[in-house]
């Protein structure tokens, strides 16, 4: 090439590296989905595949002219339980409602993105109830308290008390309205347990113990060796809910307002250095090696795909996979048990392990602590106070529709919603599990295994302060991925998770955050 | 004007102007250069000031906008948002405090092999400046110039070896971004070259190949990372009879660090590969046949022939190409996010994916301060890049 062309060209090359330059600097966020989060669709609730018949009668005008958008997570679970019933609720109230489903990573920023700006393109939100912190503070949700109250369709009272009393509260006040419950429980293949004799876990010993036993035997008749335990450890994904899940029952022994995630007299962190995380730690990359060579890049998903194939003995998981069950090789073959607990339990003054006794674990069954770990909390709907009237009346009911017994009662025992158990009259009332496919062995052992978490006065409830997705999903998300890939050892992640969430805390402030978690402990109602 | 500057349309010869004559032409010539540089004026506002404002808005306003986020930190309040002035937190964050182990990544004494990288580095690095110096052809501010460059491959090259060649060092992000960008441009640049020099030859279905390599390049970035996680699923995915076959079956991509950045390399090659091998193959059809000939017919090796006619065109492109692809390159997140999710670990965490996970979590601030480190190292790196090609470029030609 002649200089002159390339002195030519020299210019232009410079502007290319210029607007490269800009186009990196000014999207500092690209839209690129991520792994979970295939592209966003916002799909007419009324264009919904699978909708169910219309209820019979003339249609309502009680919100004729409205036109909501509810913002949720594309799943497809969760999504497809909204755009399946929106047709009817369309039909019963003359209103229109749009169900904008993205990808899970994408709904926190989304929403608090969509509603601190003041563009308020939603009327609701379909979302976790853990980042309330972040959005009752600014005055983002409508309060729900008496509508909720006084509202016949919802049926309040029915409503398992923690989900009502805790999971849908901030600061004593309802923000949102409950349509799904979540604890996390393991699974066991009951068939092969019951051949040799076994118990379910009690304490994460046994776990190891049953998964060691199992790793590598032709579980399902395929021919293959299976493996002893299929717990997801994909970053990005859950890892982050099962170590605090492992670590819950070392942390927590004196009830739920005692707190497994911080020292309530000084905010420290216990998810940090102590024997307890150390414990916690050793005992999650163990499982992992007795479960498939590509754990570190499995979640939740392919964790339930590998169980109700009958390849896992073991899983650990929400109310997912007893619902999923029917119609696989794992149908009637599944149990389910309380999270297993733990025989010892943190000195917190110390940052040592001791024995569980009576004064130390006052909760213990048979010397073990159990604390089940009520992970994520449950799908949750609630409305943008910033939404005109009109539509929060109408996103409200399209919520609370969604969550009337008529409607859940159902939902619940299909394993493609996504929604588990939260109410009352669904632990008592057999017929719909029946009709869903499950024995009446499996639905009372299903059933037994949650109402053993619920009624646990030890249960932990998932962090819900000021900037939760940053401690959880950042910084410990991060650090278990870094321990896991064998990148850090104990220690150094330890302290990467107490010196990041500390940073947090200072960024925030101490007093502020601290005030927050007692706060979200000690709901009395 | 046309006519006056056109030699076919001459005007009809004049007498020989008097004094009058020219100082009236002298008018009329300042006349018209006025009317020329007014109309030039006007079209400076109607065709070139829309452009500039168009990327006023569109790039320059963002960037300073994100200067402003990148030494903040966003809060949420009743009505609305507000950036909390945090200095350059973010940046010390990243660089020296909590955040530097993932980003910079975790720093250790260099091996010997280490130690010998970074001692070579250094000695050509001055002699080359030394070179220069002494050469007298440099400026001062040329000088100035290569020295900072200097400076900074030196850096970068300590940054690889106390990261990549000490013992329990760990690459962050930014070593990550670099290997990705290294590897996967030499990857895409040889197997686009091999593909384009067989395109062109006359084989038969010739323009099929043609348009079955381009296929990666239409499918989008996501579909591919997709496309590559099944694929490179030894236990479940459509390729599983084939691991099988192989004695791989327990074998997985994701549990080794540097087994996943590979696969990240090799699927980002399968994908921009077609973009490398598109270019060099229209520069290769309209090279002169002529010249090559005449080489052939002189005794020259067709890898002579090569060396010495093909390699010394394709420059100019090449430069082209690879520049594209650096500044491409560093932007890299579909395929270790889809893929990977930046893992195991952060073993697969390029700069803009910490970005965007830091963007997740709304973290603004760092993601914006990510963002802008990336564009430093993008421009000096481009600029780097340029400034050495072009010599290079010049001498060929």
């Amino acid at each position: 090439m002649p200089v002159s062309r390339f002195r030519t060209l020299a210019p232009a090359i410079g502007l290319i590296v210029i607007l490269a330059g800009c186009g990196s600097a000014t999207t500092p966020a690209p839209t690129a989905p991520a792994a979970s989060t295939p592209p966003a669709a916002s799909a007419p609730a009324s264009a919904a595949a699978g909708t169910s018949a219309a209820p019979a009668g003339t249609p309502g005008t009680k919100f004729a002219g409205a036109n909501i958008n509810i913002l949720t997570f594309n799943g497809p679970q969760i999504a497809e339980p909204l755009q399946r019933r929106a047709p009817d609720w369309e039909k019963l109230t003359g209103g229109h409602v749009n169900i904008v489903a993205v990808g899970f990573q994408t709904i926190y920023d989304k929403a608090l993105l969509d509603a601190s700006t003041g563009t308020n393109s939603f009327d609701g939100y379909v979302f976790d109830p853990q980042w309330m912190g972040d959005f009752v503070g600014p005055g983002y949700l409508a309060d729900l308290t008496a509508r909720e109250k006084n509202d016949p369709q919802l049926n309040q009272q029915d409503i398992v008390p923690f989900f009502r009393d805790y999971n849908s509260t901030y600061n004593g006040k309802n923000y949102t309205i409950p349509l799904d419950g979540d604890f996390l429980m393991v699974y066991y293949r009951s068939d092969l347990l019951a051949k040799d004799g076994l118990k379910p876990p009690e304490t994460w010993d046994d776990y190891l113990t049953i998964a060691q036993k199992y790793n590598g035997q032709d579980l399902n008749g395929d021919g293959t060796p299976d493996y002893g335990s299929c717990i997801a450890e994909k970053k990005g994904a859950q890892s982050y809910w099962w170590i605090i899940n492992i670590a819950a029952g070392l942390l927590q022994s004196k009830g739920t307002s005692q707190g497994a995630f911080f020292d309530t007299t000084n905010m420290n962190p216990l998810l940090g250095t102590n024997d307890a995380m150390t414990l916690a730690l050793q005992t999650y990359a163990k499982a992992g090696t007795f479960g498939p060579p590509d754990g570190l890049n499995m979640d939740v998903g392919g964790s339930r795909g590998l169980f109700t194939t009958g390849r896992c003995a073991l899983t650990l998981d929400w109310g997912d996979v007893g619902t999923q069950a029917p119609g696989t090789y794992a149908q009637d073959k599944t149990g389910a048990v309380i999270s297993p607990g733990w025989k010892q339990v943190l000195d917190r003054s110390t940052g040592k392990l001791v024995p569980c006794d009576p004064t130390t674990c006052p909760d213990a069954v048979n010397g073990v602590n159990h604390a089940p770990f009520a992970a994520f909390g449950g799908w949750s709907g609630a409305v943008n106070a910033k939404a005109p009237a009109a539509n929060q009346d109408a996103a409200y009911d399209f919520l609370s529709y969604m969550s009337a017994p008529a409607q859940s009662s159902i939902d619940v025992t299909l394993g493609k919603t996504g929604f588990n158990p939260y109410r009352t009259s669904q632990f008592t009332n057999s017929a719909p599990w029946l009709a869903a496919g499950l024995s009446q062995a499996a639905t009372d052992n299903y059933l037994g295994a949650i109402k053993d978490s619920l009624s646990n006065p030890n249960f932990v409830l998932d962090l819900r302060i000021p900037q939760t997705k940053q401690y959880e999903q950042d910084v410990l998300d991060t650090a278990i991925a870094q321990y896991l890939a064998k990148q850090t050892d104990e220690t150094a992640t330890e302290q990467a998770i107490s010196d990041g969430w500390n940073q947090i805390t200072t960024q925030v402030g101490k007093d502020k955050q601290l005030a927050a978690y007692i706060s979200s402990l000690g709901v009395q109602k | 004007m046309a006519s006056r500057n056109n030699p076919i349309e001459l005007e009809p010869r004049e007498p020989i102007p008097s004094g009058s004559a020219l100082r009236s032409r002298a008018t009329r010539r300042a006349t018209d250069t006025l009317g020329a540089w007014r109309s030039d004026g006007a079209a400076r506002w109607l065709f070139i000031w829309p452009a500039v404002l168009l990327i006023l808005a569109l790039s320059v306003f963002p960037l300073v906008t994100s200067i402003a986020l990148s030494v903040s930190q966003l809060a949420f309040s009743e009505g609305g948002v507000h950036l909390d002035f945090t200095g350059f937190t973010n940046y010390q964050q990243l660089l020296f405090g909590l955040q530097s182990s993932e980003f910079i990544g975790v720093l250790k004494a260099p091996t010997p092999l280490g130690w010998a990288v970074i001692l070579a580095t250094v000695g050509l690095t001055a002699a080359a400046w030394v070179r220069a110096a002494r050469g007298g052809q440099v400026r001062p501010i040329g000088l100035i110039l290569r020295l900072l460059g200097g400076l900074f491959l030196c850096l970068m090259v300590v940054l690889l070896v106390r990261t990549l060649l000490s013992d329990g060092g760990r690459p962050g992000s930014v070593v990550v971004t670099i290997i990705f960008v290294l590897v996967g441009i030499a990857l895409q640049y040889v197997l686009g070259l091999g593909l384009a020099i067989l395109a062109v030859q006359q084989v038969p279905w010739r323009r099929f190949f043609r348009i079955l390599f381009l296929i990666p390049l239409t499918i989008t970035p996501v579909g591919i990372g997709y496309m590559f996680l099944m694929m490179t699923d030894t236990s479940k995915g459509p390729l599983e009879p084939i691991w099988v076959a192989l004695g791989l079956r327990d074998f997985t991509w994701v549990t080794d660090p540097w087994l996943a950045r590979i696969a990240v390399i090799i699927g980002d090659t399968w994908q921009w590969t077609p973009f490398v091998f598109i270019v060099l193959l229209a520069a290769l059809e309209s090279l002169d046949q002529e010249v090559k000939e005449a080489a052939l017919v002189d005794g020259a090796s067709r890898w002579q022939s090569f060396r010495h006619i093909t390699v010394p065109a394709l420059l100019p492109v090449t430069t082209t190409i690879v520049l594209i692809r650096i500044i491409e390159g560093f932007k890299i997140i579909d395929m270790p996010n889809i893929l990977l999710g930046g893992g195991p670990g952060t073993a697969t965490e390029s700069m803009t994916l910490q970005a965007y996970l830091a963007w997740n979590t709304l973290n603004v601030g760092r993601s914006a301060a990510i963002a802008y480190l990336l564009l430093i190292l993008v421009s000096i790196v481009a600029t780097t890049y340029v400034s050495f090609v072009r010599r290079r470029v010049t001498d060929f030609a």
